[in-house]
């Protein structure tokens, strides 16, 4: 194409060239169009893409460059930005895409698209149907609305919920200020007890003149009733209902609800909802200063605060360019290992939980979990919180002997585990005929869903970050990516398993070598500014990647602080894979996802 | 053939079973083999990694014994020693807390001038993370992490905001619960000792050196004039007067720190106090904004 073409194409209308590239093929000249400049290239580079060229360019990294993952989907809203990066921009949101390979690996490609406020998007969700949940929650938190997404709704928030809350200029209630640390503590010395806030004085907000019986939510939506009609017709004539699995039902792992619509025991369509334990970790972390978010990560997925530290470290080192010492990277590796296997215990005893063999597999799973989490207590001085990385490696260094403990633990005491755990379930007829075949979803459609961790390699993809974008240290290890083809219940159970060996053979390699020295590189102090830009990093954590998306306008504290959490963009494809299989085999579809709602909900 | 799973994992839990009755029925249990006992059945488990069989703790009875690490809620240190409070009101904690669930009124003399010392430091406990970065980030080692665990109260308020009172600990109590921490820390203490010491007494002897060689040159140095002493002399007189008319205007503003009873009733009522103010002050400011 011309460049007079082009600018007649980019005058022609937006609705025209929304129709033409959603109706043909792009070819490869629709690429150089849609990229209309770049972005923060100093820290990691990013092109602004054209919006009304937005589903193309996508179509065309999907289907030429073969970028078959769509991992992030988030916005920024720059309307307070101190920064320069963004001078003489006058649209104040920016979508953000990052976008991966599996076949060939490597890093993102990271596509910004600007929209002015009141302004609509083209969806995603028509070329990576996993943009599903994370445009929702754009939409939640940012109030930005997607066009031709099948079913946009809050899904964080409640329908009736006033305002946006990610915008820059919405305050919570009692807001106090912008940025911690708050001037009332120190040096004033005031403080306002949680006693005085009271719940009916002024942490609700209404619009001017509403009235609460004439209101309707703003998007209606009714997933359940757009179920197909069941096609075969039985000997029995049954009405499909609606039947609520939670939020207080022991197989939902936590505070959330599958709304279902059933025919008898088949499952029509399920939708899941979420929320219930929203706390919006994501203005918290822009209120706080970079540490602080420290000890906030803990509380995401709360089975893995390690890998949850080493996320949010390696993203912000990322962005400051700060250098990690060697023992430190070795402790990292070590910690990130020992609480995968901590995870995959967990959840293959609540895999089974799930399946009816109440506590017994579940016990016997975690009886090492015990002794991993002394060993974090004893250098972190928490089982579960751990709150150990810091910028530029680990808060303190291993205590005396601890090093022994975990060798015992990685030659002795897991690999025999791990192998009981082995006999235990892996022949087990009952396990085999609830796991085998149920819950199946194709590979291709599990990785256009985003889904990402053990999921696909339980249907057969060898996808692994450790592999695919080697972070920390783990190009010098020598372990496999284990992948099993049947993408079943099964598979998703033994997968763990098998992964919890390889994290053995990572550790004893990782204790080999591990050297003295230093743990904490630099300063890593409360005091950080990094450059102004963007960084975002993932890892590989327990239940699928857990990525770190940063802004920076080089203040205090985060301009954009994001949590790509494997958890919640591995609910997208809960809803598929439940359709057809009984309400009782939906209990294990979801136990086997592994969520953690406190990193669905965030 | 079918059932062969079955039975396999059956022999497992049999196997578990077995060993953990036959270990318990004996007289001294191998999971008790260091712990140490108390009085009235209780003991404190000290697990090692090789601990096979039973692995549970049967609280509130059995506890386990803490890693010196372990952390739960801060604790102030007061020197035994020089007999004062280690904080000197600096506020780094406050500033580096995540959840901002301290805070601190500074001490002031009988002038009113602040001094290096907390009046009032408060700690809401139950907002409060245990992430330690206030023991981390603390320059004088004046906030530690208490192992005390069983905090449970009826009511939050007042009993889970603790005060100066109720965050104090001695000295020894901290070297008795964190001994490698302590001990390092009195190295890295009597290292800098020394070195000032050092110092002190090199500039001693430079001093004298200095005074040996030098009578002749210390004649030259230029004296104040009696004038220019009586004009300073002055200055200083009207700047304490200054002084003192502003700490008589603040001096309800002055919270001193009343009885270490520790009642409930008059830390409500100190409580009510800073809230009182607290809130005058943030009207105040609204109204400055509006």
């Amino acid at each position: 194409m011309t460049m007079s073409e082009a600018t007649a194409a980019a005058e022609g209308g937006s609705a025209v060239g929304v129709q033409v590239a959603a109706e043909n093929p792009p070819v490869d000249g629709a690429a150089e169009d849609a990229v209309i400049g770049k972005w923060a290239e100093d820290t990691q580079e990013a092109s602004v893409i054209a919006p009304d060229k937005l589903t193309a360019y996508l179509t065309y990294l999907r289907d030429r460059q073969g970028y078959d993952l769509l991992s992030s989907v988030t916005c920024v809203d720059y309307s307070a930005y101190g920064g320069k990066l963004r001078d003489g921009v006058g649209e104040r949101f920016e979508l953000v895409y990052h976008l991966y390979s599996t076949q060939k690996g490597g890093g993102p490609a990271v596509l910004h698209v600007r929209v002015p406020e009141n302004e609509t998007v083209a969806s995603a969700t028509g070329v990576y149907p996993g943009a599903n949940l994370q445009e929702c929650e754009v939409y939640d938190l940012y109030g930005i609305k997607f066009e031709g997404h099948p079913n946009l709704r809050r899904v964080l928030l409640w329908d009736g919920f006033n305002g946006y809350p990610m915008r820059k200029d919405w305050k919570e209630a009692y807001h106090e200020a912008d940025a911690k640390p708050f001037r009332s503590r120190h040096p004033q010395g005031d403080y306002q007890w949680h006693e005085d806030k009271v719940p009916w004085g002024k942490n609700a907000t209404y619009p001017a003149g509403w009235d609460p019986d004439s209101w309707r939510p703003p998007i209606t939506y009714v997933p359940v009733s757009q179920a197909p009609a069941d096609a075969h017709s039985d000997e029995f004539e049954t009405e499909s209902i609606v039947v609520n699995l939670g939020p207080h039902h022991p197989s939902t792992h936590g505070v959330f609800r599958m709304l279902t619509r059933i025919k008898g025991e088949t499952i029509l369509a399920l939708e899941p909802e979420m929320g219930y334990l929203h706390r919006n970790h994501e203005k918290i972390g822009e209120r706080n200063t970079w540490l602080m978010n420290m000890p906030f990560t803990d509380r995401l997925d709360y089975i893995n605060s390690m890998s949850n530290n080493l996320g949010y470290a390696l993203a912000v080192e990322k962005l400051a360019g700060i250098e990690v010492p060697e023992r430190a990277q070795y402790i990292r590796v070590i910690m990130a290992e020992l609480t995968r296997i901590v995870n995959h215990t967990w959840s293959i005893g609540f895999i089974l939980n799930d399946l009816g063999a109440l506590q017994t597999p579940a016990l016997y799973a975690i009886e090492e979990r015990e002794m991993i989490l002394d060993l974090f207590e004893e250098v972190s001085g928490a089982r579960l919180m751990c709150n150990y990385m810091r910028f530029g490696g680990v808060v303190r260094d291993l205590t005396a002997g601890w090093e022994e403990r975990v060798r015992y633990l990685a030659h002795e005491r897991l690999p025999r585990a791990l192998d009981e755990l082995d006999r235990l379930l892996s022949d087990n007829e009952i396990v085999k005929a609830r796991g085998r075949g149920v819950g199946h979803l194709s590979a291709k459609d599990l990785l256009s869903l985003s889904v990402s961790g053990p999921m696909i390699r339980a249907a057969g993809v060898p996808y692994d970050i450790r592999k695919a974008e080697p972070y920390c240290i783990y190009d010098r290890f020598d372990f496999d990516i284990p992948t099993l083809p049947e993408s079943d219940i099964y598979a998703r159970y033994y997968i763990r398993l098998l992964e919890a060996r390889e994290s053995v053979k990572i550790l004893q390699q990782a204790l080999r070598d591990i050297p003295q020295g230093e743990v904490l590189g630099g300063k890593g102090g409360y005091t950080l500014r990094p450059p102004e830009g963007e960084a975002y990093q993932r890892v590989e954590a327990p239940k699928g990647e857990l990525g770190f998306y940063l802004v920076s306008d080089a203040k205090p504290n985060p301009y954009r602080y994001h949590v790509r959490s494997p958890s919640f963009i591995n609910l997208n494809a809960l809803g598929p894979m439940c359709v057809g299989y009984k309400v009782a085999d939906a209990v294990v579809i979801l136990g086997a996802i592994d969520i953690v709602l406190g990193e669905v909900d965030r | 053939m079918f059932g062969t799973g079955l039975l396999k994992g059956l022999g497992v839990t049999l196997k578990h079973f077995a060993e953990t009755y036959i270990d318990d029925r004996k007289p001294a249990p191998s999971r008790y083999a260091d712990s140490i006992q108390l009085e009235h059945g209780r003991r404190i488990i000290d697990q090692p990694i090789t601990q096979e069989g039973l692995l549970t703790i049967q609280y509130p009875e059995e506890k386990r014994l803490l890693p010196e690490r372990f952390r739960y809620i801060p604790m102030l240190l007061w020197d035994t020693e020089k007999g004062e409070d280690r904080c000197t009101a600096c506020g780094i904690c406050a500033k580096v807390c995540p959840p901002q669930c301290i805070w601190i009124v500074r001490d002031s003399d009988e002038n009113g001038k602040p001094v290096t010392r907390p009046a009032e430091f408060f700690i809401d406990v139950a907002v409060c993370m245990s992430c330690s970065f206030c023991v981390e980030f603390c320059p004088f080692d004046a906030i530690k992490m208490n192992h005390d665990y069983e905090l449970a109260v009826y009511d939050r308020y007042p009993q889970l905001v603790y005060d100066k009172e109720e965050l104090t600990v001695p000295l020894e109590y901290y070297a008795a619960m964190w001994p490698e921490q302590f001990a390092a820390e009195q190295e890295v203490l009597r290292k800098a000792e020394e070195e000032e010491r050092a110092k002190a007494e090199a500039k001693a002897k430079a001093a004298e050196a200095k005074a040996k060689a030098g009578d002749a040159t210390k004649a030259d140095k230029p004296k104040r004039t009696p004038e220019e002493i009586e004009a300073m002399k002055q200055k200083a007189a009207a700047r304490s007067a200054a002084a003192k008319e502003k700490a008589a205007g603040d001096e309800n503003d002055g919270e001193k720190a009343g009885d270490k009873s520790g009642d409930d009733a008059d830390k409500k009522a100190r409580l009510e106090e800073l809230k009182r103010k607290a809130a005058e002050r943030a009207q105040q400011r609204k109204q400055g904004e509006g």
